[in-house]
């Protein structure tokens, strides 16, 4: 399943170097407001460690979360869910999905893959991810999401979903989460993933 | 890493003198139980326990902030990312890399965002101070270790708060050192913390304890225990309101250390 899944992976990673419009964003220069000129190594569910600007090239839906959230974070993934199902099968193909865990403690691997498993999170598209421990302010900071760690081990944490266009540019962002989708974030996503 | 330090240091004269030559940048402070004056639900009653850890005497200077970008040419005001320092990033500099008339040598450096001061303290292999550790560090005065208590203290640190900010900025290092040998925690600049954004503060207080209009989902509410401390209410109101990339006339930083 491990092997089959990284085989997965790289070859998606072929795909996008192989891909004429990918290869020409990797060559020119990050835009000044891109989210990726933050040096933000990964690890994701399935184990790999890369740069969160390997996921440039295309835009990308993006919010932290922990995975032993008993109450909020669950609807950070119905959020997810709900942008993707109201687009179609092509715009939802041009699209990415990373979730951000703020809690690299407990949040390793095999953590993040128990939540791809329970929730049927499609792994082409979904990337759920742990910086390391020193990084987690930054991304926040970066993603504008404000969070305390709790004396239980839960997280007190604000919780904003963001559209990164394809050079990691801030194009939308929304606090409504659960499975009714903001409209606008809908809206600026379509128009980002064209027809 | 400290031969290079000594070479910036000898390089400043004026910041030399006026924290006594010879006298290392950072303190040690012991650390050890703390009553914060802020009060967060999940941990009532406790108190907060600061490890043992060393702060930088004085804030960051224009000069040393000067230094690290000439080193670290992306964190030039021309060329740091927009995601890292808003437009107004080291603005009172005359250029990208000099000074000019608006910024002496030995004042704070003012106009960073948190990324730059982090960034700052990780290329002299330190890090910002915790919340936790500047309210440690600033509650004494130059001979108690907590002075909080003392209502003329209180009163001296908000005739700093109630002073026009259109003057220009006092030298770091000119008023007497605390308890702990650390200038300037009061009455010259604001400063950057770690955590400045773990302190979820609901601008509307209407909104405390309805789950549908907070910003911020989960227990542990913030709220103040010493109402009468201005000194860290508007510390907190402030660094609570302020986004990583955000710089002020105000706001400066200094490092800190673990002591392993």
């Amino acid at each position: 399943m491990k092997s089959l899944m990284r085989f997965v992976q790289s070859s998606m990673l072929v795909l996008l170097l192989a891909a004429p419009l990918a290869a020409m964003a990797a060559d020119t220069p990050l835009p000044r407001d891109s989210v990726y000129h933050l040096a933000l190594p990964l690890t994701g569910q399935d184990g790999v460690t890369r740069d969160w600007s390997t996921r440039r090239g295309k835009p990308q839906v993006v919010s932290m979360f922990y995975t032993s959230c008993q109450y909020i974070c669950p609807l950070i993934v119905d959020a997810g869910k709900a942008i993707e199902h109201s687009l179609t099968p092509e715009q939802r193909s041009r699209l990415g999905i990373v979730l951000v865990s703020m809690d690299p403690a407990r949040d390793d691997p095999a953590a993040l893959m128990k939540v791809v498993d329970q929730r049927k999170l499609d792994t082409s598209r979904w990337w759920l991810a742990t910086p390391a421990p020193e990084d987690v302010r930054s991304v926040a900071g970066v993603l504008g999401i404000r969070y305390r760690a709790l004396a239980d081990g839960e997280f007190n944490h604000t919780s904003a979903i963001v559209l990164l266009d394809a050079e990691g540019r801030i194009v939308a962002r929304t606090e409504r989460l659960g499975s009714q989708a903001d409209p606008e974030f809908v809206a600026a996503a379509r128009k980002l993933l064209g027809d | 890493m400290k031969a290079a330090l000594a070479v910036l240091l000898l390089a400043l004269p004026v910041a030399g003198l006026s924290t006594g030559t010879g006298e290392s940048r950072f303190a040690g402070l012991p650390g050890g139980p703390f009553k914060s004056a802020l009060n967060y639900e999940d941990l009532a009653g406790t108190d907060t326990r600061v490890a043992p850890f060393e702060l930088m005497r004085k804030p960051v200077t224009n000069a040393d902030f000067l230094a690290f970008v000439k080193q670290h040419p992306q964190w030039q005001r021309d060329q740091v990312p927009a995601v890292l320092a808003e437009q107004r990033y080291l603005s009172h500099w005359k250029s990208p890399t000099t000074l000019g008339d608006d910024a002496e040598p030995g004042q704070p450096v003012t106009w960073v965002s948190w990324f730059a001061a982090d960034a700052y303290c990780a290329s002299i292999d330190a890090r910002l101070p915790t919340w936790a550790e500047w309210e440690y560090a600033a509650a004494a005065d130059e001979l108690r270790r907590d002075a909080r208590k003392d209502p003329a203290w209180r009163e001296r640190i908000l005739g700093w708060y109630s002073r026009p900010s259109n003057t220009a900025l006092p030298r770091a290092g000119l008023q007497a050192a605390n308890a702990y040998g650390i200038h300037d925690l009061h009455g010259l600049v604001w400063e950057w913390t770690d955590d400045y954004s773990s302190m979820l503060v609901d601008a509307d207080a209407r909104n405390q304890g309805d789950p549908d209009n907070a910003r911020f989902c989960g227990a542990g509410a913030l709220s103040m225990d010493d109402r009468d401390n201005y000194a860290v209410l508007m510390r907190v109101a402030m660094l609570s309101a302020l986004d990583g990339v955000d710089a002020t006339a105000n706001l400066g930083f200094r490092c800190a250390r673990s002591v392993p």
